[in-house]
């Protein structure tokens, strides 16, 4: 009732945001109902979490308070390899509506599945992201995150669908044809990294493009990190407000956590996702405010529930209201993570995915090193690899085809396109011990 | 204001996805269509085109007394659509728009199609039609190996198949190792991409050292992409599926226009949606059942962007004898071929004028080239011959190879294709007087 | 001290190589060297030859595309080390060269080195001031003969 009477034209908020200022006390109500019965579904339904409760002495009656999650055991991404492809689901495939897909850190894929009413609270939180950022019903997104076994388009798209907005969903690339449709459409809203913006603000300047003479006003970012100083530069350079939001695969997808129009801190859907901030090194978890690796617990997914599953990434939880009025805990943004993962193009990788890319065409592994740049605002990743004298040959066509299999190797796990170079033995440079594998050249 | 059909009676019938549509009897699918007729010339008295077309023949809902006044109604072209860009051919608010995809134009300009929640609704359950008329069922998972994008087609059978109920795996396309292992370890139950493309699939599969008959597909819905018996015979000996022929066009919706049934004898219209006719492309007039025409589609029920009569371009033949299944429902023959210059390659609509465009962009380069079109393996394959000009001629070689790419970034930009870019002497193409001939295409496309 | 190099552009199938160096001979004009660089559908032909301004109207009268590229020749003894020893001199000096190719001469054991440098005119300088023989068009010509 309250969606067909709410007036979007100015200023208010969407309906699917009411639980967005849940009074904190009622929050913790749902939160504490909901912790409880995911626990007892994943129990109930996936050996891993009945193992590793059992071993602690745990059933699903001893959660009595929200602080009693402390006591389950901590997940890992690794158990979503180890169980590939199936063993953490807790519902039947007969209810599964959808799979998503990404490459875990040694090559080998981490599925997540669906049901409809786990699509259906994505796209709760994916409107209400949107809708924190600014977009109301009737504006136009132009949804430039890619789609296919990446969330972030289809999680985006279906958000803006459950919104009201109009979606273009143009997906990633083809810097000429998104800047064409921003301007044609008069377009409100963009979704991307931030870094392909920053590329589209550049190609634009070359079109003779002003986007800030354009419609646009609002760019919801993700997938990658990013600064306050890129914010400062984009917002300038585009004339529009652009926020920061967050979102994991292995959780939902994007809609995790989203900054509202303060854009200081991302509030958290705490209805659907449980934060702790732990200590990355002893586990223990560490009161708000402090800065920590962040661990979250789904308290509504059916297909698949994480109980305190490790993000690896490093922040911290603000517990002080928010202008905004909303009550959800922010998080700081993201500004490292606790392992070597990094993100390119808003593709997590693993230097241990390249390691087995490598691996699988040489038997053995070749000296290499992972550059990472930055040109026209796009990211690019080069692979230097030393030539071996097994694979060195005179002729060219035959080192191309070398290059050609390297290349296609990572390609094939990492699902992007990298730069592969064959370089001399001996010209990567090796310090004590062990090579340093990621050269980051990228600024900002 | 147009009911869509519910599906209270689909656990009744798993092979019929919307009975009481799609077995309609002819008198009363006619009666319906001439309904949705009177109400769509109505409707599209919003769109300028229309109405100032219907203003100067004096034209109204009231004109349409039977469907033979369909006739009496004009054409749509793309070009007509090109000329209202972006999107003149509005039907309803723009606030009500809520999504919006795009198509390749003849020039670098796409043409785009909007769509409202209904329409979004109907494409669903269009989808749906006949993804369960080729086998699809609830309790099946689904790998879409179409891109999602502007493009129509990986977003029509992504909501087709949760309309039915089965399970999306949203793979988009390319990757084939990793289709091919999600495909085994997920346990797709169907797949859906360009015919072309689930050759590849068997190819890769071998390479990998499987044997494609062994993998878990069962049900292939392919379209896209002109195709053949033959290479149906083929895919299906090769994967061990059923493999059922699906068209549509993103001007008129995307797919889901029409489909194959189990009999697979051609593909059932979805006549409560869309009016076929199918004329002859010179005189405009009609021609005999079973001969080949172009097809020309008036959509009944769409909401944002309706079209009257639009010229689709595709020759095809149209059969209206009953269909083993059951279905009442006008079929149509595959694609055979079209009536403009029009390529498809790798299911991505290009026009030789897009490849002239790309080559403008390069300073330099001579309006002298000529496309080649192959089908080594299984995958279309594109060289264009460029002639090269002294301004753009090097003793480096890394300049030149430089040129080719760029030339090759170029053509993907315009027309969405990546082409081999052949470098030629001068004087090399040959020169037409007239129309010159720019394609040449060895595929064997037709039966 | 610069060379005129012609550099032809040529299709990469079967006998387009011989067809522009039958042009050229049946003009009677004299090749003194040549270097092919070649991809799976192109090639490069590069040529020195003895009147290059004849050699080149007759190449583009017959529908070649041809251009005309300063390169920079040196004369190195034919022994091993020979070319080391240019090119320590040319890294050193940090000059880019786009690309190079060598033949010899019979006569005198020596190897001629044809460098194509992004600065030709500040090579020459570097290459002179170490005392290296940078052999001009005249010379190359009389050691032919």
């Amino acid at each position: 009732m309250l969606r067909e009477l709410w007036n979007d034209a100015e200023g208010g908020f969407h309906p699917a945001s009411a639980p967005d200022f849940l009074p904190t006390e009622a929050l913790r109500e749902v939160q504490l109902r909901r912790l409880r019965a995911v626990v007892a579904h994943a129990y109930e339904k996936v050996p891993l979490y009945r193992t590793r409760m059992d071993e602690r002495g745990l059933t699903p009656a001893a959660i009595q308070g929200l602080a009693d999650i402390a006591r389950l055991p901590f997940t890992v991404k690794a158990d979503l390899r180890d169980t590939y492809p199936f063993g953490l689901f807790a519902s039947p495939m007969s209810d599964v509506v959808r799979l998503h897909a990404s490459s875990g850190t040694t090559g080998k894929p981490i599925v997540v599945a669906y049901t409809r009413e786990d699509v259906e609270v994505w796209s709760e939180v994916m409107a209400r992201t949107l809708a924190a950022c600014g977009l109301h019903r009737g504006d136009i997104l132009q949804n430039a995150f890619g789609y296919g076994l990446f969330t972030g388009g289809l999680g985006a798209h279906y958000g803006a669908e459950t919104l009201g907005a109009t979606v273009v969903p143009i997906s990633g690339g083809n810097s000429d044809r998104q800047i064409m449709l921003i301007r044609d459409f008069g377009v409100s809203a963009i979704c991307c990294t931030p870094s392909y913006f920053t590329h589209l603000v550049e190609r634009a300047g070359e079109l003779g493009v002003d986007l800030r003479a354009l419609p646009l006003r609002i760019g919801i970012f993700g997938a990658e990190p990013w600064t306050d100083a890129m914010r400062d530069h984009i917002e300038a350079a585009a004339g529009i407000r652009v926020f920061d939001i967050y979102g994991l695969s292995e959780i939902i997808g994007p809609g995790v956590a989203s900054e509202c129009g303060e854009q200081n801190g991302l509030h958290i859907f705490e209805d659907h996702f449980y934060p702790e901030i732990i200590d990355p090194e002893t586990g223990e978890v560490l009161p708000d405010g402090a800065e920590g690796e962040l661990v979250l617990t789904t308290l509504s997914k059916r297909a698949m529930p994480m109980l305190r599953y490790r993000t690896r990434d490093i922040t911290a939880l603000i517990a002080e209201p928010c202008p905004c009025g909303r009550t959800l805990r922010r998080m700081r943004r993201i500004g490292r993570r606790s392992d070597d993962m990094f993100i390119i193009r808003g593709v997590n990788v693993f230097p241990s995915q390249v390691e087995a890319a490598l691996l699988a065409v040489e038997g053995t592994l070749p000296h290499y090193q992972i550059i990472l740049s930055r040109q026209q605002g796009l990211d690019q990743m080069a692979v230097e690899v030393e030539v071996t004298p097994e694979v060195f040959s005179d002729k060219v066509g035959a080192l191309e085809g070398v290059r050609a299999r390297l290349a296609k190797s990572i390609e094939h796990i990492l699902g992007i396109r990298v730069e592969l170079r064959l370089v001399e033995p001996r010209s990567i440079a090796r310090s004590e011990g062990k090579a340093k594998r990621v050269i980051d050249r990228r600024n900002g | 204001m147009l009911a869509q059909p519910h599906q209270t009676h689909r656990q009744q019938d798993p092979l019929i996805w919307d009975r009481e549509a799609e077995t309609r009897p002819r008198e009363a699918l006619e009666a319906l269509q001439l309904e949705r007729l009177r109400d769509l010339v109505a409707r599209v008295a919003q769109v300028p085109f229309y109405r100032d077309h219907f203003a100067r023949q004096a034209i109204g809902p009231h004109s349409i007394r039977s469907l033979a006044d369909l006739r009496r109604l004009p054409f749509t072209t793309k070009d007509d659509l090109r000329a209202q860009h972006p999107l003149g051919f509005l039907a309803v608010p723009r606030g009500q728009v809520a999504r919006i995809h795009g198509s390749s134009g003849t020039t670098g300009r796409p043409t785009f199609v909007a769509y409202t929640k209904g329409d979004l609704a109907l494409w669903s359950n269009l989808c749906a039609r006949f993804l369960v008329a080729g086998g699809l069922r609830p309790e099946h998972t689904a790998q879409v190996a179409f891109g999602y994008g502007l493009f129509t087609g990986g977003f029509g059978l992504h909501y087709g198949i949760e309309r039915v109920g089965a399970a999306v795996i949203p793979v988009s396309a390319g990757n084939t190792r990793r289709q091919i292992e999600i495909m085994r370890d997920l346990g797709s139950d169907a797949l859906i991409c360009t015919p072309s493309y689930a050759l590849t699939i068997a190819d890769g599969a071998r390479e990998l050292g499987l044997d494609p008959r062994a993998l878990p597909i069962r049900y292939g819905f392919f379209g896209g992409e002109p195709w053949t018996e033959d290479m149906r015979r083929e895919i299906e000996d090769q994967l061990d599926i059923v493999a059922t022929n699906n068209y549509g066009l993103s001007e008129v919706i995307g797919p889901g226009v029409s489909g194959e049934c189990p009999a697979r004898a051609g593909m059932h219209i979805q006549e409560d949606h869309f009016l076929v006719e199918c004329l002859d492309p010179e005189t405009l007039e009609p021609v005999p059942d079973g001969e080949p025409g172009e097809l020309v589609i008036t959509t009944l029920t769409r909401e944002a962007m309706p079209m009257v009569r639009y010229r689709t371009r595709d020759i095809a033949r149209l059969d209206r004898a009953p269909c083993a299944c059951g279905r009442r429902t006008l079929r149509m023959s595959r694609v055979t071929g079209r009536t403009d210059d029009m390529l498809i390659i790798r299911g991505v609509n290009v026009f030789p004028s897009q490849i002239e465009e790309a080559l403008l962009r390069v300073e330099g380069t001579t309006p002298h080239y000529l496309i080649e079109v192959a089908r080594p393996g299984t995958l279309d394959e594109v060289h264009v011959k460029v002639e090269i000009r002294p301004e753009l001629f090097s003793d480096r070689m890394d300049r030149m190879q430089a040129l080719c790419e760029r030339i090759s970034r170029e053509i993907q930009t315009v027309a969405g294709i990546r082409a081999h870019v052949d470098l030629v002497e001068p004087q090399h193409i040959e020169r037409f007087v007239g129309k010159a001939k720019r394609v040449h295409d060895r595929r064997n496309l037709t039966d | 001290m610069k060379l005129q190099q012609l550099s032809v552009f040529l299709e990469n199938r079967p006998g387009r190589l011989g067809a522009p160096l039958e042009a050229i001979a049946a003009a009677g004009i004299n090749i003194l060297t040549l270097s092919l660089a070649d991809t799976a559908q192109f090639g490069i032909l590069r040529l020195i030859v003895r009147e290059w301004d004849k050699a080149k109207a007759i190449l583009e009268q017959a529908g070649w595309i041809v251009n005309l590229t300063e390169v920079v020749a040196v004369e190195v003894p034919d022994r091993p080390g020979g070319l080391a020893g240019v090119l320590d001199v040319i890294e050193g000096a940090e000059l880019n060269i786009e690309y190079v190719y060598a033949f010899s001469l019979r006569r005198d054991d020596k190897a001629v080195l044809i460098f194509r440098f992004e600065h030709p005119d500040q090579a020459i300088q570097v290459l002179l001031g170490q005392g290296l023989h940078v052999i001009d068009g005249d010379e190359l010509m009389g050691y032919v003969g």
